[in-house]
This record gives C-alpha cells, sequence and structure tokens, in this order.
C-alpha cells in the first residue's frame, strides 16, 4: 500500500469564511481499503473539509491531491466525475421529485430513444434499498420524507455511483442501530473492493467499530492522524477537545411526580395506532424503535402539528383540542422537531430572532418587543449551551450543524415548558456538548419537567430513560423500566419480537390511578414555575 | 449545501446567504432614496412646473391609493402572498359608492357600508388561501376578474358624478399650513403604524419567519393562517378605503376606476427592496420605493406623455426591482468566490 499514492490527499489546506478561519493548514490522506474517521467537536471544521474534498469549497491554500497529483475541482461535477461520491450533512432532496429520480438526479437510465427507463429506474433503486435494507417506495415524492429516511436515500445516491472514495457527513445521525449496521456492511463491502472510505459522526461507538484510522481537528486545525486500534474513547475525546472531559454524565435521580402528559389510544389511520402513554413530572420517557416505526408522527399529533383520527392528549389537566401547536403551547408542551433545516428553523433568520420566535409575547414591553430582552435571553442560553458563534445576529444558516441544533434546543428550552418532547435531541452534536446536553435535560427533569425523548442512539436511551416505550410499525410494542432496559431488550421490541398483551396491560393501569393523583400536578406546577421568579412571571404572561 | 451541478436552478434552491443580511438592505434603502433625490432635481431643473407646492402637492394627492395600499401589500409580500385583486377591489367599491349615492344614501352609509364589502372580499381571498391552500397569485388573479366583473354589474358604463364638496374638500385639500393632502397625511399616520408593526411587534416577527421557512413558523406556534387571513382582509378594507378616496378625489364613480393599479402598488414595493419570495424587506424603502414611482408618473404626466408610456415605465420598473437585487446578489457572490466555486448554503 505504501508505494502507491493516496487516492484522494489534502495537504496543508486553508480555508476561511470572512472572518472565521475554518480550515488552518489541514493535511489528511485517504488510502484505498481503509476506512478513516474524521472526528472534531462541533465548528471544528469537519464539513467544510468534506465540502473542499467534493468540489464545493475551493481552498484559499493548499491542495487536493488525486492519486498523488495535484488537482483542481471547479465544482461539485468535477469531483463527482473523478469518482469522489458524498453523502452531505444535511440531506439536499429534491422535494418534487420522487426517491427514485433523486437517486438517480442527471443520469438516469435511458431506453432506446433517449427517454427515461422508468421501469430500469425503478428496479435499481429497489435494489439499492434491498442493500440497505430498508422498505422505502422509489415512487414517491421526497416531500415529507422523515430526515432518517432522507438520508437514507442520499446514502443510496451516494453509493449507486460506484465511486472509489465515498465520503459521509454524519450519515448515521438520525439512524437507528439496525439500518447504521446495514449502512456499515454496505462501507466494508466497498472497503474490500478497495475504496478509499472518510465517515464522521459524533457516536465514538461507531468510529471504533467501523474506521482504522482517524484525524482529528480542533477549531479548523489539524491535531493528529492515527490508528484506533490501542486508542481509548477517551483518548479520542481528549484530541478533539483539547481536555479532558467526562462524556459520559450519570442520570440524576429524581422523584418522580404525578402524570403530566397522558395519550391515550391515539391513532392516526395508515400511521399509528392505539398508542396510550403517560409521562410524569420528573421523568425521562425515551421512545425508542427502527426507523419509520411512527414514533416522530406520534410526536407530530401530540403537538398538533398533524391531526389524529381517535384518541385523546391530556396536558396536566387540559384536554387538547388537537391540530394546535399553539394551544398545545399554552397548555405547556414543546416539541423540539427531528428536521431543523425545515421545522426548527428559519434559516435565514439571525440567531436570536430564531430563538426568540417561540415566546414572541414574552419578549413584549408594552406592545412592542424589547430588543434588549430578545437580546440577552438569546446570550443566556448560547452561553449555557456553548454555542459557537460570531455576534448573535448572525444568520444561523452559516452555524456548523451541531450548533444549528444547539438553537433549536435554546429556543424550545428557553419556553420554559411542563412537558417536553424532543424529536433527536443530539443529533449532530459533540460528545462534550452531548453530556452537556443530558445534564442539563436530567437537571430539568430533577425540577419537575416531563420529558418524552425520540432517540435513535441507544447508549443515550438507556442511559438517559427512567423507561423506555418501543414502537414497532405504529404500535407501542413494550415498555421497559430502566432497571430491565437492556441493548437486547429494547431491539428485540424494536424488531418486533415482543408479544403485545404485555404492553397494553401496563399502558392501562397507568391510566386508573391518573384521576385520583390529579392535586399532585398542579403542586408539581408550581413547583416548576418557582424555580426562578423571573420565568413564573415570563410563563404566566406568555400563557395569559 | 450545493447539490449536483445539472439540478442546481430548480427544486430546493440554495438561497444565496447573506453573512449580514442588514447591510445589503441599508444598501438598497439608499440607491432607492439616492434615485428619488436624482429624479427630484432632475424634474427641478428640467420641468418648469414640477417643483411647485401645488404640483408636489397634487402629486401626493395623486398618489394616495397607491400608497395606502402599497402598506398591506408590503406585509403580504413579506410573508411571501400577494393580493393582485386591490385594484379591483377598488373599483368595485368605488361603482358601489356610485350606484348607492345614486340610489339617495348618504355618505355617512355609504362609506361604511363599502368597508364591509372590502372586508368581504379581502376574506374570501385569505379563505380561498388559506383553507383551499391555494397560491394567491392564482387566486387573487381570479378575484381581480371576478369583482371587476361585479363592479361592471354594479354601475354598468355610466359614471356618477356630483357628490357633496365638503367631502370632494377632505379628498383633495392639503392639511392647513402644510402642502400634504389629507388623504396622504392618513398615508403617513398609517405607514407609522405599519412599520411598529412590522419591525418591532411579534406580528412583524412573525410575519417574517412566515414568509422566511413557513413550516417552522408553524412549528414555532405561530397561528400561520389566522395571520394571512387578517392580511387579506386588512388589503380589502385599505382598497375599498381607496376606492372611496379616489371617487371622491376624481368626483366620478366608475367601473374602470384604478384600473391596473395593482401593478404600481406591486412595483413600489418590490422597487422599495422586498424580496418577493418574502422574508425580507423594510418599510423605510417601501416608503421610498412609493415616493419615487409617485414623482416619476407625476414628470410623465407633466411631460404629456401617453398613458400607454406611463404603464411602459411602470413595468419597465417592475422587473428592474426585481431583476436588481438578483444581479447585486449574483456580483457580490462572484466577489466571494472568485474562481468560480460554487458556493454552499450551509454545513
Ligand atoms: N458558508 C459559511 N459561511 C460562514 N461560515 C461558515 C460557513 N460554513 C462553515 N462556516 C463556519 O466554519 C466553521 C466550521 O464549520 P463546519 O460546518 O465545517 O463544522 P463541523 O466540524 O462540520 O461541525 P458539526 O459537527 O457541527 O457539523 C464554523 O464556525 C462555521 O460557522
Ligand atoms: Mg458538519
Amino acid at each position: 500500500m505504501s508505494e502507491s499514492p493516496p487516492i484522494l490527499a489534502l495537504k496543508d489546506v486553508c480555508k476561511a469564511f470572512g472572518a472565521v478561519r475554518a480550515l488552518q493548514d489541514v493535511s489528511l490522506e485517504l488510502w484505498g481499503g481503509e476506512i478513516h474517521a474524521l472526528a472534531g467537536e462541533n465548528g471544528a471544521g469537519k464539513s467544510t473539509l468534506v465540502k473542499t474534498l467534493a468540489g464545493v469549497h475551493r481552498p484559499d491554500e493548499g491542495q487536493v491531491l488525486l492519486d498523488g497529483r495535484p488537482v483542481e475541482f471547479h465544482g461539485p461535477g468535477d469531483a463527482q466525475q473523478a469518482g469522489v461520491a458524498v453523502i452531505y450533512q444535511e440531506p439536499t432532496l429534491f422535494p418534487d421529485l420522487s426517491v427514485a429520480e433523486n437517486i438517480f438526479m442527471g443520469r438516469q437510465p435511458r431506453s432506446k430513444f433517449g427517454r427515461i427507463d422508468r421501469g430500469a429506474l425503478r428496479a435499481e433503486t429497489a435494489k439499492l434499498f434491498e442493500r440497505l435494507g430498508v422498505a422505502l417506495d422509489p415512487d414517491r415524492p421526497a416531500r415529507g420524507l422523515s430526515i432518517a429516511d432522507q438520508q437514507i436515500v442520499e446514502i443510496a445516491k451516494a453509493i449507486s455511483r460506484d465511486a472509489r472514495v465515498l465520503i459521509m457527513d454524519e450519515p448515521t445521525a438520525a439512524l437507528s442501530g439496525n439500518e447504521v449496521a446495514r449502512l456499515f456492511t454496505v462501507a466494508r463491502t466497498l472497503q474490500d473492493q478497495g475504496c478509499a472510505l472518510l465517515f464522521i459522526s459524533h457516536r465514538l461507538e461507531e468510529i471504533f467499530d467501523l474506521c482504522q484510522r482517524v484525524t482529528t481537528l480542533r477549531d479548523g486545525r489539524y491535531i493528529s492522524t492515527e490508528l484506533l486500534d490501542g486508542l481509548t474513547a477517551d483518548d479520542l475525546v481528549q484530541r478533539m477537545v483539547g481536555r479532558e472531559l467526562d462524556t459520559l454524565y450519570p442520570k440524576q435521580e429524581t422523584t418522580i411526580g404525578a402524570p403530566v402528559l397522558k395519550v391515550s389510544r391515539l391513532t392516526r389511520e395508515g400511521v399509528f395506532t392505539d398508542v396510550s402513554f403517560e409521562v410524569r413530572s420528573g421523568e425521562i420517557v425515551a421512545l425508542a424503535g427502527l426507523v419509520g416505526a411512527g414514533r416522530s408522527e406520534v410526536a407530530r399529533a401530540i403537538f398538533g402539528i398533524d391531526r389524529y383520527d381517535a384518541g385523546s392528549v391530556e396536558v396536566g389537566t387540559v384536554e387538547l383540542s388537537g391540530g394546535s401547536p399553539t394551544t398545545a403551547m399554552s397548555a405547556g408542551l414543546a416539541l423540539v422537531p427531528e428536521d431543523r433545516r425545515q421545522q426548527g428553523l428559519v434559516m435565514e433568520g439571525s440567531i436570536e430572532r430564531n430563538i426568540g420566535l417561540t415566546q414572541l409575547r414574552s419578549l413584549r414591553r408594552g406592545p412592542v418587543i424589547s430588543r434588549k430582552v430578545e437580546r440577552d435571553r438569546a446570550a443566556d442560553w448560547a452561553i449555557r449551551l456553548q454555542l459557537k458563534y460570531g455576534r448573535l445576529s448572525d444568520v444561523v444558516g452559516v452555524l456548523s450543524g451541531g450548533n444549528q441544533q444547539k438553537v433549536v434546543l435554546a429556543k424550545w428550552l428557553s419556553t420554559e415548558p411542563s412537558v417536553l418532547i424532543i424529536d433527536e435531541p443530539t443529533r449532530g452534536i459533540d460528545v462534550g456538548t452531548k453530556s452537556e446536553v443530558h445534564r442539563l435535560l436530567s437537571e430539568l427533569a430533577g425540577q419537575g419537567l416531563a420529558v418524552l425523548m425520540i432517540s435513535s442512539d441507544l447508549p443515550e436511551v438507556l442511559g438517559m430513560a427512567d423507561r423506555v416505550l418501543v414502537m414497532h410499525e405504529g404500535r407501542l410494542t413494550a415498555e421497559i423500566p430502566r432497571d430491565e432496559a437492556t441493548e437486547e431488550t429494547v431491539m428485540a421490541a424494536a424488531t418486533g419480537q415482543t408479544r403485545q398483551e404485555d404492553v397494553s396491560g401496563r399502558a392501562s393501569s397507568g391510566q386508573r390511578s391518573a384521576g385520583s393523583e390529579a392535586t399532585e400536578v398542579t403542586k408539581e406546577d408550581g413547583a416548576l414555575g418557582a424555580r426562578e421568579p423571573r420565568s413564573r412571571q415570563r410563563a404566566q404572561g406568555g400563557r395569559a | 449545501m450545493a447539490p449536483e451541478a445539472p439540478a442546481k436552478a430548480s427544486a430546493v434552491r440554495p438561497r444565496v446567504e447573506a453573512p449580514r443580511p442588514l447591510t445589503r438592505f441599508v444598501r438598497w434603502d439608499v440607491i432607492v432614496t439616492a434615485l428619488l433625490i436624482v429624479v427630484f432635481l432632475g424634474g427641478a431643473f428640467g420641468t418648469s412646473d414640477f417643483a411647485t407646492s401645488d404640483n408636489l402637492s397634487f402629486a401626493l394627492d395623486d398618489l394616495s391609493e397607491i400608497a395606502l395600499i402599497a402598506l398591506p401589500m408590503t406585509l403580504l409580500v413579506v410573508a411571501a402572498e400577494v393580493d393582485l385583486s386591490v385594484a379591483s377591489i377598488l373599483g368595485l367599491c368605488s361603482a358601489l359608492f356610485g350606484a348607492l349615492w345614486d340610489a339617495g344614501w348618504a355618505i355617512q352609509m355609504i362609506i361604511p357600508f363599502i368597508l364591509v364589502v372590502g372586508v368581504v372580499a379581502g376574506l374570501i381571498n385569505g379563505l380561498l388561501v388559506t383553507r383551499l391552500g391555494l397560491p394567491s397569485l392564482a387566486v387573487t388573479i381570479g378575484t381581480m376578474t371576478l369583482y371587476r366583473g361585479l363592479a361592471y354589474v354594479v354601475l354598468g358604463t355610466k359614471a356618477v358624478a356630483e357628490f357633496p364638496q365638503n367631502y370632494a374638500d377632505l379628498a383633495t385639500k392639503t392639511v392647513p399650513g402644510t402642502p400634504i393632502p389629507y388623504p396622504f397625511a392618513l398615508f403617513i399616520l398609517l405607514a407609522i403604524v405599519t412599520a411598529i408593526v412590522l419591525h418591532a411587534t411579534g406580528l412583524g416577527r412573525s410575519l417574517f419567519a412566515i414568509g422566511a421557512q413557513e413550516e417552522a413558523a408553524f412549528f414555532a406556534g405561530i397561528r400561520v393562517k389566522r395571520i394571512k387571513l387578517l392580511l387579506f382582509v386588512v388589503s380589502g378594507l385599505v382598497s375599498a378605503f381607496a376606492g372611496a378616496v379616489y371617487t371622491l378625489r376624481y368626483g366620478s364613480a366608475r367601473a374602470d376606476n384604478g384600473l391596473g393599479l395593482e401593478l404600481a402598488v406591486i412595483a413600489s414595493v418590490l422597487l422599495g427592496g422586498v424580496d418577493f419570495d418574502g422574508g425580507k424587506g423594510t418599510l423605510g424603502g417601501v416608503i421610498a420605493g412609493v415616493l419615487l414611482i409617485g414623482l416619476l408618473r407625476n414628470l410623465l404626466m407633466l411631460r404629456d406623455v401617453a398613458t400607454e408610456i406611463q404603464s411602459i415605465v411602470t413595468g419597465l420598473l417592475l422587473i428592474v426591482s426585481v431583476l436588481t437585487p438578483r444581479i447585486a446578489a449574483l456580483v457580490r457572490q462572484a466577489r466571494r468566490h472568485p474562481r468560480g466555486a460554487t458556493p454552499s448554503a450551509s454545513s
């Protein structure tokens, strides 16, 4: 291997965006037959590096080398031509085209008369999906796909190119165990065929599982390249962060109060059926399952984004009418949605305005909005979540993926909800901040917040949840208490290997006790409001 | 993030990123204001009757309806909607004004009545857009024809004139001691209110969010549909009021009053730097845009330019105001990526 040059390499590359120096003297070598990991905190410059390799950005200084020879990519097309396939961090599908058309964009199989051969298109796509082990309809439009499905389409698009180099920028961020395993199988096959692969993930166990070598970046600077063999997770974190860091946040013991969110027999035809559960104040309940099990859809229905056909949702003592996020919010509900680019953020708005958007009422002083309050509140949260930014008036669109996620978190946590539904809370967030987010959630739960957490990250589920609910094909298939939750029990239920009676028995017994504890609910609410005097005023103002 | 090159043109159009979008609008405002001054000076030196207090009063009065309707139109366009039926609502209300006056109604009864008609017309637009989810461009092209048709049903091709002098005075006389006509004074008042609403209230923040990313606004608990409905209703109401002003100002109620006025309104809003795709714009810019359109119309009239040419000028301004920001963005982009690399939207 040492005789032939690396297939693709960067040499002393610098790239700046205005005053932000995203990459400084960074070098990287991708060898055939090797899976290379790229590690670094949010905003370290990983995606910028990827885009430089892909021809999206041109280096300000330094070179891109293909088979040892300097090349200039004048755009993503050039890089593709050279055999470089890229899965970008944020899916970029065309919403009005079908899944299959998206995958074969610009190189559709043609029939005799130059027309697009739809049959071949569909068959090729189906083959790809089979390889990835997912059941997606090639003919459906990309609009409305969940983030995980969008990511799968991006993966299919990249592996369909028969590329020599496959670059994957956080491909697993929204995937659960099964899909990740399939992706890894595909990646290892490509590796055996002699391709060079670059893999980025904030889940360190994935890096150790898949890759042989790792390059670390910190604040845009190259730190090291080394074999993963003999390296520990703590070593890796130390290189990324530059100091020792306790990555595992031990969950706080909390006293669990009365139920605050009660969902009973919720049904949306063809999507999910007969979903009943409750979340108590101080409790963190995880909703686990495979991609497509209907978890996000349940969350959307509870919050009023989608309507449901049957069932009811109660927050505290209020039954929600459904179909209105506004009323859900005034009842004390908050939803951190899965898709930050479409649902979570106004991408061209500033950081402070995005954070303030959920609390326009409480930002008012008289009839007009106080910029000072808006800015102070945003600054508060930026510090609490260690947001990396230039100015609060900067557009969120230029933040790194993980930092965008922090803005979404800030936007919802600052509404001071009594029930927080959070869809993939740490998608794309680096290790340090992840434990920070876990600490924050744990702390908020300790103050009486009820948390419903949808997560595909199993260690996160096992580490954080007091109780794990598992969904499979639109139904709740298991409810596993903390001390029985293991990788095996959760995965078994997620893949549909648990008996049904088990759950329905437990869920309904939970309901029976609900009425008697109504008085306790208000007490808990009081405790929540009292945590800071300022916040109580605000909460009351906002809900009047 | 840039997708493959061949498809770049359509679909998820990567919005051109502006690190500090405000600077861009300050600049655009400045350009329009500078243009305003140039046109004014050009007019003052080139056309003898232009820079007189009488003519300027007349020019402002002549601008009343465009200026008034431009205010709700700004709110609509910021929220990525548009109302093309405004001039037809104006015409319908003008026709009703004449018909009811003919039928012996008192003016103080007619005006509230046509305001209600304007509200209903706006409500129909709004309901079609929000309940059926139709694009406002299509809906209001339809109602534009519908309302104008109704105006002819009400009044046919005749004209009703001879309204009481005290009301006509209100529409044409200036506020004592100033060269500002009453309708334009009202515009100034409403412009201040609109500026506050757009730039300093929660409703304004919501409008920008809706225009830039409607789904995210909905997820943030903003009542998107209710707000849009409200905007269309306000647009109908203001257009109806402009109908009364128009009728009294010309002393003539006709079904074809204000024909084509919607284009002048939209031209001044876009000229003021409001992005037709929504999410961007300032009211200051719109005021400059309105004044610029007004001055140009006045100059063309003073020089006896045919009305066809006037509408050509309006059309050109419309195109220029849509194109200029795009071209400016392209130039900026080329400067930032000197060697022609594709820009990327974000991480
Ligand atoms: N187009 C851009 N304009 C301005 N700044 C940018 C742009 N793209 C990236 N940046 C900045 O460059 C830095 C590196 O960003 P990058 O997206 O490469 O980080 P990352 O390592 O991928 O982080 P994450 O793990 O959060 O995805 C960040 O500070 C980011 O704000
Ligand atoms: Mg990134």
